[in-house]
């Protein structure tokens, strides 16, 4: 690293979050900045664009109170770094990356740049080591694997967070322990009793020791909020493929994160796309998701559990519509069945992991695994589709068969999707042949002869 | 060589002063890290850059040296069973990192068994072959001397090992000069390399799944576009094709998608086999992997890197087949460079040369007769995902306007783990008609009548359920019920094939031909029962029924005379059912 330097009254404008600097030092485009304001306050930023006189600063916080003449600027010389070591382990930081649990600072042991580097995806592992998390409908029906990134799609209001700590507390390879697992919790924009009530169920579930939390607060500004997952997901690949841990990462809310990417872009004048977001949003959420996954030859994972609330419950909207196109799948709740009391309120039809199929089925977990989810996929759909006919005609009008298939949605919900306590994938797997033993044997297409023999026919319950 | 130097910097552009000649689409180094990028923008003697690398610490000043030639890659026999960046740069050597560095390197040079076809004193033209190349593993290749070469050879090298960047030939050119001709060659992404003839299109391109083939096919040379909403299942129906399809050589370019697709395509593919030859797979599968963390300006690129990979080995007299997923990720990338440069929006923010440049994209598909004489053939599959999974959005649109396949993908069909979730009533195929002598000559001369009958039904479904909703399922005639009924069976027993079944993911065209013959004869003898009286409960309840639905997933491509065992069994059900009823 190069000498920092410092450089003091050569500030020749500020608009919004930029900075206009003469060009009096040798820095290079995206390095580090410290902006120092009358206050004495350290402000992040980085080198946005250079030519020969000018300097264009991005200030990542609020620029409140700078003015040209008594601003100092600071260059690092590098990209913005955060300062790593075995230590972080049940700590609490800020969105940037400063402790604020009161205790010592960190004993640094690496230094690693917060933007991260693709991983070459030739040297990627294939995710395949199935996570049991106890909930029926992402165990049997969209099962999580390490290294997965399967994020939430929630609305306001609905248990988004219960679910999310309920799999942080149960997530374990099937019969065996967690083994060397962390727990990285990020929340961006979150008001402070969601992360006090995350922080106390980690504690009860004595893994606070294993939790790290990065919080970046509904008060804190959103210019910071862009570095919350990027400061977080550094810690978690520095526990991952550095010290060999599993790491979960619960991000929540990425819908603030989204929002303050559209209010920084405004700021700089950027041309919007859809909604306002900027056009290269994908890009920007594909650079923070597409850090989970496993490494060859190294021990770690990290898993990615975002959770975002889509604005006014619309799957089409473009923060929920990018993720999904980025992400391996998505768990979608649903605002009706939790109305109706239903827990976890997980709507089945529009849910989805695409890694399931290398994590289940003969070696992984059951041979009828893909099968039981595959056909209990098609009834219900069936189910759906007869209850919209149904809401017309009545039930009245129905024919036998479809009325059948509305029973089996109606218990389907009540059965499997609804539970109280965790659920092994065994206990899963009976309760959906005990459901399909609602319907009509030559019903099951998607079940092989074989398979309806064993647990349709002779089925014990 | 031209040198310029960086006076201002932002992103993935750079502007820089030349004091010299630059050209536009010359590709140039930037740094001390030598980072690749192209000169998009001439203005008086400044030039604007895309850099196709992260830019991190560049700074003004810094020397942009340009290479006097059109950004170009290196096409060789070492391509094949690889896997590169969009810049066609290797991602799987040995010594690479873990991540992705910036200033990466081409493949080294390769030492391959060489073999000339050629004589001393032969004269060659453009885009002859001089020699083939037998490596230890995988196919054979043809070497070719460049399209824009052409002349008397001098001098060959005798049969055997040569590394594939020396000259192995030395030609003496019409004007006299002296050209030396390598095992490999560099050629500009952005050019399509020059054909002799552009044939029309013939024969099918078989891609082993059966909602494509029977009912829209595409030809050998043909495009197809692929759109659908996330989690319609694009991804796993592109993977599904490149295992299965019948070409020779599969292109495949991941283009702002998810690395963990990247690392299960490389980690199933060396395991399994080619249907039509036996060989690994890989052998026959060239993968550029861009994913979406990837610099953005490399993704524009990638597409371009990826249809000149394959025109290459159409020039050997191949059938390539090309797998773009996505398209909507290049578009994008478009989008966010013209952004950058200040460019006046079109629909959507798109810049307004997006349809022409999807249009040359897709007239790079052709059936050729190469410069050497031999026919090759190049199939674009492109995938394209819509926002919101709405149709129409600009990409999709002018998509549209340059494919003759359009595999439209149903969000309903997906919920339901409907897969290939191919949606029969808006997808479309204007292949079929040059294609029904190519099924007459396979043994199946219904094809096109048990086709058309099969659209009808699935037709008259959606306009009956539309019904039902009104007046209730069982106030329709039993006609019409034995319509639902039908279009079920061709639903779920003909079009739903699943990718992850070791006996269904492939289907043969013989398979299939069995396949819809028993279907097409169900709805007959049916029809005629219902006729006589039979009741539509009991040919629901026909064991003959479930057997027919799980056909595909019970009797697989070496148990092909089971169909005919099938087919009995249905004839005696329905003898039996009107013996029953009389």
């Amino acid at each position: 690293m190069r000498p920092n330097l410092y450089t003091s009254g050569n500030i020749t404008g500020i608009q919004g979050p930029l900075l206009f600097l003469r060009r009096t030092v040798n820095v290079g485009l995206n390095e580090a900045v410290e902006v120092y304001g009358r206050d004495g306050k350290a402000r992040q930023g980085r080198v946005a664009a250079l030519d020969d006189e000018v300097m264009t600063v991005e200030v990542l916080e609020s620029t409140d109170g700078l003015s040209l003449s008594e601003t100092r600027v600071r260059f690092l010389g590098e990209p913005l770094h955060f300062a790593v070591g075995p230590d972080i382990l049940g700590r609490i930081f800020n969105g940037v990356g400063k402790v604020i649990d009161g205790g010592p600072p960190i004993a640094a042991q690496n230094s690693l740049r917060i933007d991260g580097l693709a991983i070459n995806p030739a040297q990627r592992a294939q995710p395949q080591d199935f996570i049991e998390t106890g909930v029926s409908t992402i165990d049997l029906m969209n099962s999580l694997v390490r290294g997965q990134k399967l994020p939430i799609f929630s609305g306001g209001g609905m248990p988004h967070e219960r679910l999310a700590v309920q799999i942080a507390r149960r997530a374990r390879l099937r019969g065996g322990s967690s083994g060397d697992f962390a727990i990285v919790f990020v929340g961006i924009g979150t008001p402070y009793h969601t992360a006090e009530n995350f922080r106390r169920a980690m504690e009860n579930s004595g893994a606070l020791a294993h939790t790290v939390m990065f919080l970046n607060l509904a008060s804190d500004s959103s210019t910071q909020r862009l570095l919350t997952p990027r400061y977080a997901l550094t810690a978690a690949e520095y526990l991952a493929f550095v010290e060999g841990r599993h790491v979960l990462v619960i991000l929540t809310d990425m819908t603030n994160y989204c929002e303050a990417l559209r209010e920084v872009s405004a700021s700089h004048g950027e041309v919007p796309s859809r909604k306002g977001y900027p056009g290269y949003m994908y890009s920007d959420l594909a650079a923070l998701y597409e850090r989970a996954g496993c490494i060859k030859g190294r021990s770690g994972s990290l898993t990615q559990l975002p959770i975002l609330t889509m604005p006014s419950d619309d799957i089409s909207h473009p923060i929920p519509d990018l993720t999904g196109y980025i992400t391996e799948g998505q768990i979608v709740l649903d605002r009706e069945l939790d109305r109706r009391g239903v827990y976890p309120p997980v709507k089945v039809l529009p849910s989805l992991s695409r890694l399931m199929k290398d994590g289940i089925g003969e070696g992984f977990t059951d041979p009828d695994h893909p099968a039981l989810s595959n056909q209990l996929y098609a009834a219900y759909a069936r189910a759906v589709q007869v209850r919209v006919l149904a809401s017309v005609v009545g039930i009245d009008g129905l024919p036998e068969l479809d009325r059948r298939y509305l029973e089996f949605g109606d218990a389907f919900e009540q059965e499997l999707v609804q539970q109280e306590e965790a659920r092994t994938l065994e206990e899963s797997m009976q309760l959906g042949w005990k459901l399909l033993r609602r319907l009509p044997r030559n019903e099951l297409h998607r079940l092989s002869d074989a398979q309806i023999a064993a647990h349709i026919e002779n089925g014990n319950g | 060589m031209s040198r310029a130097v960086l006076s201002w910097i932002g992103g993935p552009v750079l502007r820089a002063r030349s004091d010299g000649p630059f050209r536009i689409n010359e590709a140039v180094h930037v740094g001390e890290r030598r980072l690749l990028g192209e000169v998009i923008r001439i203005e008086r003697d400044e030039i604007v850059v895309q850099v196709y690398e992260d830019t991190s610490g560049l700074r003004p000043g810094a020397v942009v040296e340009g290479s006097g030639l059109a950004l170009a890659v290196s096409l060789g026999p070492a391509l094949l069973g690889n896997i590169f960046d969009g810049l066609l740069r290797p991602l799987a050597r040995d010594n690479t990192s873990v991540y992705v560095q910036p200033g990466m390197y081409e493949l080294p040079a390769t030492v391959f068994p060489f073999e000339p076809t050629v004589q001393a004193g032969q004269r060659l033209a453009p885009g002859q072959s001089f020699g083939r190349v037998t490596p230890r593993q995988g196919r054979a290749q043809l070497c070719l001397i460049p399209p824009d070469v052409q002349g008397k050879v001098l001098s060959i090298v005798a049969a055997g090992e040569h590394a594939d960047d020396v000259p192995l030939c030395v030609l003496e050119m019409p004007d006299g000069h002296r050209r030396e001709i390598a095992m490999s060659h560099r050629w500009p992404v952005r050019k399509s390399r020059p054909v002799a003839q552009r044939l029309p299109v013939s024969g099918p391109m078989l891609t082993g799944q059966r909602v494509l083939d029977a009912l829209f096919p595409v030809a050998r040379g043909g495009k197809a576009a692929l759109p659908g909403g996330f989690g319609t299942g694009k991804t796993v129906l592109q993977e599904a094709l490149a295992k299965g399809c019948d070409a020779d050589i599969i292109v495949y370019v991941g283009c702002g998608e998810r690395g963990n697709e990247m690392a299960g395509v490389l980690h199933e593919f060396p395991q399994l086999e080619d249907p039509q030859t036996g060989r690994p797979l890989m052998e026959r599968t060239i993968i550029i992997a861009n994913t979406s963390n990837m610099p953005v300006a490399a993704r524009e690129a990638s597409i371009y890197t990826g249809i000149t990979v394959a025109e290459y080995f159409r020039d050997q007299g191949l059938h390539v087949a090309l797998m773009a997923d996505s398209t909507s990720r290049w578009a994008e990338a478009l989008r966010e460079v013209s952004g950058r440069l200040g460019e006046l929006p079109g629909e959507g923010g798109y810049p307004s040369y997006l349809s022409s440049r999807l249009a040359g994209f897709y007239e790079r598909a052709a059936r050729v007769k190469t410069l050497s004489g031999n026919e090759g053939s190049l199939t674009i599959i492109g995938a394209v995902s819509p926002p919101s999974g709405d149709f129409s959005e600009p990409v999709t649109t002018h998509t549209k306007r340059y494919v003759r396949c359009l595999w439209a993908l149903d969000y309903t069909r997906a919920h339901a783990r409907f897969y290939p979730a191919v949606h029969p009533l808006q997808s479309y195929s204007e292949d079929v008609t040059e294609l029904e002598a190519w099924w007459q000559a396979a043994g199946n001369p219904e094809w096109a009548t048990t086709r058309r009958r099969f659209l009808a039904l699935l037709e008259q479904q959606t306009q009956l359920e539309r019904m039902a909703r009104i007046v209730g399922k069982d106030a329709l005639p039993p006609q019409q019920q034995l319509t639902l009924l039908c279009a079920e069976l061709i639903n779920d027993g003909f079009l739903r094939q699943s990718s992850l079944s070791p006996v269904d993911r492939f289907c043969s065209p013989q398979r299939q031909s069995a396949m819809m013959h028993l279907i097409a004869r169900f709805i007959v003898l049916a029809e005629k029962a219902l006729e006589a009286g039979v009741e539509v409960e009991q040919l629901q309840v026909l064991p003959v029924l479930r057997s027919l639905h799980r056909m595909g997933e019970e009797l697989g491509e070496d148990e092909l005379e089971k169909y005919d065992a099938l087919g009995a069994e249905l004839e005696s059900a329905f003898a039996r059912l009107a013996k029953h009823n009389d």
